[in-house]
């Protein structure tokens, strides 16, 4: 039988391979954004299983709810630097440095 | 070790080695493909938690928008990535750093914590009353009364970043000509209405 916490487990591990990847990443943007996408699996996952563990419902509501936003995320990102490799030439991460951050 | 648990086994590793392979590859395309193949173990591992509808969601969505979004814009976008190693190795320490520390701390709290369910307080359980019916059918009989309110600011947000992306997109370009309507029905005296004969033609 399946505990929760291997559930658990597997979505920390998830979220922290997101987060390396953010980490690690320093040639293109797009590699960013999917470990973005990989993080919000990895909270989906937890919702979900808990929501079976509890046996309620609103964990896959809100999973629903995570999803969307994280499409439109992904929409929004990709129009961002489709424009800003028009404007830059280039979207390497290091090469981003308008701000002088 | 039952066939459940190694279904569980199966799928967790896919997806944690298909993960590792999409922030490790050097080519953006093969980095989408194993996003791909991660999210499709996900959903095997809904499918697993009995949460079938959004198992097909996940595949709907995820795999056939936002996957197909991000191949578009590898494929048409021209990535010049000069390669550094210098510049990739002077980041390797950070990240192995923060993200041992935060696996260790988290599985730390995991493997020595054992969740007592039977305590938490949870929402009034609407799962209690769908018993014999489909996970489907169970969601969308809450998504569409308790949760209506959400449901309908979801949609905004869908609407906000679709007109968010058009405008971001969207470049009006010199020299190009292109059909004004109005324009075109408001020219005076260049226009004549000609009643046709039925087999005479017209005089131009």
């Amino acid at each position: 039988m399946i505990e929760l916490n291997q559930f658990l487990i597997l979505s920390a591990l998830l979220f922290a391979i997101g987060v390396i990847g953010i980490f690690l990443n320093r040639k293109n943007v797009i590699i960013i954004l999917m470990s973005i996408e990989i993080i919000l699996l990895s909270v989906n996952l937890n919702l979900i299983a808990f929501s079976y563990f509890l046996n309620d419902l609103t964990g896959q509501i809100f999973s629903l709810f995570v999803l969307t936003v994280a499409a439109a995320e992904a929409a929004i990102g990709l129009a961002i630097l489709v424009i800003y490799n028009r404007n830059a030439g280039s979207i390497e991460i290091e090469k981003i440095n308008a701000l002088k951050g | 070790m039952t066939a459940q648990l190694l279904t569980f086994y199966l799928f967790s590793g896919v997806i944690l080695i298909s993960s590792l392979m999409v922030i490790s590859t050097k080519n953006p395309v093969h980095s989408v493909l194993f996003l791909i193949l991660s999210f499709l173990n996900a959903a095997g591992l809904f499918v697993i938690l009995h949460a079938e509808f959004l198992a097909m969601i996940l595949i709907i969505v995820y795999v056939g928008a936002v996957a197909v979004l991000f191949l578009f814009v590898v494929m048409m976008l021209d990535f010049k990535t000069s390669i550094n190693k210098d510049n990739i190795l002077q980041y390797i320490p950070i990240g192995i750093l923060i993200g041992v520390v935060f696996i260790a701390e988290l599985i730390i709290v995991l493997i020595n914590t054992k969740f007592d369910l039977s305590n938490i307080q949870v929402l009034p359980n609407p799962l209690s009353d769908f018993t014999g019916k489909s996970n489907t059918e169970a969601i969308g009989s809450v998504l569409y009364t308790d949760y209506i309110l959400y449901f309908q600011l979801s949609g905004v947000i869908l609407l906000v970043a679709m007109i968010g992306s058009i405008v971001l997109t969207l470049r009006e370009r010199e020299g190009v000509k292109r059909q004004v309507v109005s324009e075109q029905l408001q020219r005076q005296g260049k226009i004549d209405l000609v009643d046709v004969k039925s087999g005479k033609g017209v005089d131009v």
